[in-house]
């Protein structure tokens, strides 16, 4: 076992972890954090996606030990109190989701991409889009959704 | 058509805020104290006699639990119906497909699970292995069930008319062969349950279930105990699609008996190749259609001959090859119908229902061949169908296919004529055709699927509604929402009908201890089942609302008018008092009044004969058109769909987001399993095993989609409801090969289309420029 400090959603942990331990596991099974989700768990599907450092990653490819010294925003950190992030309130606003397992890691690549590009072309928002499956919705009502936080975020 | 409150509005989902905030729990998500991790040992071979297995070296493994083999369950086996129940939770005397499950272990982590499960020593026999359908069928291929010598699981032949004579008299007819492909459901949450066994004697588990119920029966009977001890309690559900969520895998059973032997809560979830290699998926079917027409294009005759892939059990299979039978005589008017269907066992996972259940596969097979006969005959694409499609039913008719079918709202040809008048087709021949190697095309179809579906056995819905002293409402159902927005739909009912607000609904997930039973979430039932349900259970509550307001007013109860939030006499509409203050009254009234109303589902069971196909499977029917267009590289052969336009008679949109986006998500899936989705299996052995390689569609890869409404407000539905789930998954394909079709002058009959079949194609008819 291994001693490692994860800083995830602006609180530092102490942990002991196995060096194989990915930070998915970490994340969900110490941390207790579940809103990651694992779906394929080999980095194709995107239903882990956290951000580190405010980009976006397949928790399940990255192993605890390297999170050390990082920022890791998972879906948990996202919301202010009670006050949605507008890529969260857009979602539900548009409706941009239905069974809401690719939610967590769809709302984070989004907001991710907005950060970069805060007025990003439909273009740009599938292909920032491009890492996280999503089966229930045919990606429209996503892709309208991320277009209603690009206008809320211009306020 | 009234005015509604709630119904036809674009409210927010009703679980939006708890799935963004990440807060909504899945069955992976659930765990208890002491929890144990499951896994199941599988087999090497795809059909082989197991002569032994040894579990002793497992056993030692230090945090090994409990072991299980198919021994301990005692000789249960389960299927669709009494006749066909041929699958145990593990394999005893023999496998039947590749990694069918032999053996389970339970342990204090995944890893040491998996380690024991290395440790269990099985001795097989193996056995010769048959994988085609057609081979399987044939005289001296290897038997898979004792109990069906000849390898027919299912087997139907149903004759409506007299086909011979109407192909004589026909002007054109055609013969082809079709085959839809080996595709799954592709939920992004792979199957879980947590499990615990308690040793007085009763089951809970948190299981990933679209429709628990079939779950709880088959617990109840595996372990030999009453209904009342089994308790489902449900987590979200990460998407379903039929199949597997619907029925229960190798894991759902062991967790259970390992906590049983263990005494401490177990849980399992499948990592996605264990899903791509076992789960079960869409059949495989080959489809040889016959079909006449009359010069002027009137359909005379169809005779279809549909051999289906059915893998190792049969699962729920009789009723996939009736659907597949039914679905050929609709939704154009067909006087002549011959239909002989085979599902054949072969060495392979087990196929089964899945979104477009068994209507996907008949209506490619006959929109494909429609079309082909139109350009035969010359007759414009739209205008045959519009010759052949059966009219709407005036109010108080309806119409009645050769087989028994009954709908009172057909939509089909103001969608073919919304379609046809939308840009996509109107303009396609001033749009670009060529464009370096891409040659573009559009296509149409006109397709149908069956709502509210009545099977064998157990149909209604149950639903109650306790009104708070708050004015708040809990809405209880057994429905499922697996994510197609039906809590949010059963919610805007609820409000609707008492006259409530919206937001002050609350439903939550099912509890078998304390949910109506309810069928499941298949066949699009849940809005027009227990969408009924809601509706008469919350005007059940209201008449009690209604009684209270009465006796405080000294008016009579229809005197009392509930809506929009507020309650008032009709005489004095300014004496109005909110609906907080009438729940008040009601529950106060007397020593502590239960303003509780119950309602189910009145259709019933409507009598199917899947042996002469007679009957009608659903309460009715939704019908869709939708054109393509796409662009086709003709030296590569890929394609690049850049447009959907979708018209779709859903009776009336309840909740109009959600229809929208079942529609863009189904049409999705049919444009993945038409042109990307396929297994590659060798000897049973799948080749595609990971996501990486069996291809889903991405956000780069779909289209702009239109969804346009088509209004019929069916006179069954709760509120003009028709189905809203599986319309597009069924008219996608058929428009998306009839727009290959268009771009390339070649006609595709094996799906998927894939850019290796174009090229060949293309070169085979020296259309090829590379």
């Amino acid at each position: 076992m291994k001693q490692i400090r994860l800083k995830v959603n602006g609180l530092s942990h102490e942990l002991e972890v196995k060096p194989w331990a990915t930070l998915l596991d970490t994340l969900r099974e110490d941390l207790g954090l579940t809103g990651t989700k694992e779906g394929c768990g080999q980095g194709e599907c995107g239903a882990c996606t956290v951000l580190m450092d405010g980009k976006p990653v397949n928790a399940c490819l990255i192993l605890a030990m390297e999170a050390q010294g990082k920022e890791i925003l998972t879906i948990e950190g996202l919301a202010q109190g009670d006050e949605l992030h507008p890529v969260q309130q857009a979602f539900v606003d548009i409706g941009g989701m239905q069974c809401g397992f690719c939610t967590p890691g769809m709302v984070l690549s989004a907001k991710a991409l907005l950060d970069e590009k805060p007025e990003p072309t439909d273009e740009e928002i599938r292909k920032g889009l491009e890492g996280n499956f999503c089966r229930c919705t045919g990606y429209t009502k996503i892709i309208e959704s991320v277009r209603a936080a690009v206008e809320r975020m211009k306020g | 058509m009234e005015e509604y409150s709630v119904i036809g509005k674009r409210l927010p989902r009703i679980d939006a805020k708890e799935k963004v905030i990440g807060q909504a729990k899945y069955a992976a998500d659930c765990s208890l104290p002491g929890m144990l991790w499951c896994k199941v040992a599988r087999a090497p071979y795809a059909h082989a006699r197991i002569l032994h297995v040894d579990t002793s070296a497992a056993l030692k493994v230090p945090g090994v639990k409990a072991v299980i083999s198919g021994k301990d369950f005692g000789g249960y086996t389960w299927g669709f119906m009494a006749t066909t129940r041929d699958e145990p939770p593990l394999a005893v005397d023999k496998v039947r497909y590749l990694y069918e499950g032999v053996a389970a272990v339970a342990a204090i982590d995944e890893e040491t699970a998996e380690e024991a499960c290395e440790l269990i020593k099985v001795e097989y026999e193996e056995l010769p292995g048959v994988f085609d359908p057609e081979e399987a069928l044939r005289e001296g291929s290897p038997v898979i069930h004792d109990y069906r010598p000849n390898n027919v699981s299912v087997e139907y032949h149903w004759s409506f008319g007299d086909v011979e004579k109407a192909f004589a008299e026909s002007y054109i007819v055609r013969e082809d062969r079709f085959e839809t492909g080996k595709v799954i459901t592709g939920f992004l949450e792979p199957p879980a349950s947590l499990a615990y066994y308690d040793p007085s004697g009763s089951i809970t588990v948190w299981p990933a279930k679209q429709s628990p119920y079939f779950h709880y029966r088959h617990l109840a009977a595996c372990f030999r105990l009453p209904l009342s001890k089994i308790r489902i309690i449900q987590p979200f559900i990460g998407g379903g699609f039929g199949g597997t969520k619907n029925d229960s895998v190798a894991g759902d059973f062991c967790v259970v008996m390992l906590s049983k032997k263990a005494g401490k809560p177990v849980k399992y979830v499948y990592p996605m190749e264990e899903v791509l290699t076992t789960c079960r998926r869409r059949h495989n079917m080959i489809i040889y259609n016959k079909m006449g027409m009359t010069k002027e294009g009137i359909l005379t005759a169809v005779e279809s001959r549909v051999i289906g892939n059915g893998g190792a059990y049969t699962a729920i299979g009789p009723l996939t090859m009736y659907l597949t039978g039914c679905a050929t005589t609709m939704p154009y008017r067909l006087p002549h119908y011959k239909y002989d269907a085979w599902r054949a066992f072969t060495n392979n996972p087990v196929s089964a229902a899945m979104r477009g259940h068994g209507f996907t596969h008949t209506r490619f097979a006959c929109d494909i061949q429609m079309g082909m006969l139109a350009e035969e005959l010359g007759i414009d694409p739209v205008e045959i169908k519009m010759r052949n499609a059966i009219d709407n039913p005036k109010r108080g008719e309806e119409y009645r296919t050769i087989n028994g079918i009954s709908f009172k709202t057909c939509g089909l040809k103001e969608a073919l004529k919304s379609v046809a008048g939308e840009r996509l087709w109107a303009d396609k021949d001033r749009m670009e055709k060529e464009k370096g190697p891409i040659s573009y095309g559009v296509g149409i179809s006109g397709t149908t699927y069956q709502g509210g579906a009545r099977q064998l056995g157990h149909q209604s819905c149950g639903a109650m509604v306790r009104i708070c002293e708050d004015g708040t409402v809990n809405l209880i159902t057994g429905a499922t929402d697996c994510g197609q927005g039906s809590d949010t739909v059963l919610a805007m009912i609820a409000a609707e009908e008492l006259g409530a607000r919206y937001e002050d609904i609350s439903i939550k997930r099912v509890d078998s201890a304390y949910t109506p039973v309810d069928p499941g979430s298949y066949g699009s039932r849940v809005t027009l089942l227990a969408g009924q349900a809601t509706q008469l259970a919350a005007r059940d509550a209201k008449k009690q609302l209604m009684q209270a307001a009465a006796s405080a007013w000294g008016v009579a109860p229809d005197e009392v008018e509930i809506k929009s939030g507020f309650a008032y006499p009709k005489s004095k509409p300014d004496k109005r008092i909110s609906f907080e203050k009438l729940a008040k009254i009601a529950c106060y009234e007397g020593s502590g009044a239960v303003i509780l109303g119950r309602g189910h589902s009145s259709y019933g069971l409507e009598e199917i004969d899947f042996n002469t196909g007679t009957g009608n499977g659903g309460t009715s029917y939704s019908f869709t058109a939708q054109t393509v267009r796409l662009g086709v590289d003709m030296e590569t052969g890929k394609v690049d769909v850049t447009d959907f336009t979708i018209a779709h008679d859903g009776g009336m949109p309840l909740h109009p987001v959600s229809v929208e986006s079942q529609n863009e998500g189904g049409a999705v899936q049919g444009q993945s399993q038409a042109m990307y989705e396929q297994f590659i299996m060798e000897k049973g052995f799948t080749h595609n095993r990971t996501l990486l390689d069996y291809k889903m569609p991405r956000s780069t890869d779909v289209p702009d989609i239109k969804v346009i409404d088509i209004i019929t407000d069916d006179p069954d539905g709760p509120f003009g409801a028709k189905e809203a789930s599986e319309g597009s998954i069924v008219s996608t394909p058929p428009a998306l090969v009839d727009a290959i079709h268009a771009a390339t002058g070649v006609w595709f009959k094996e799906l998927p289309v894939t850019p290796e079949k174009i090229v060949r194609a293309l070169k085979e008819k020296g259309k090829w420029p590379g």
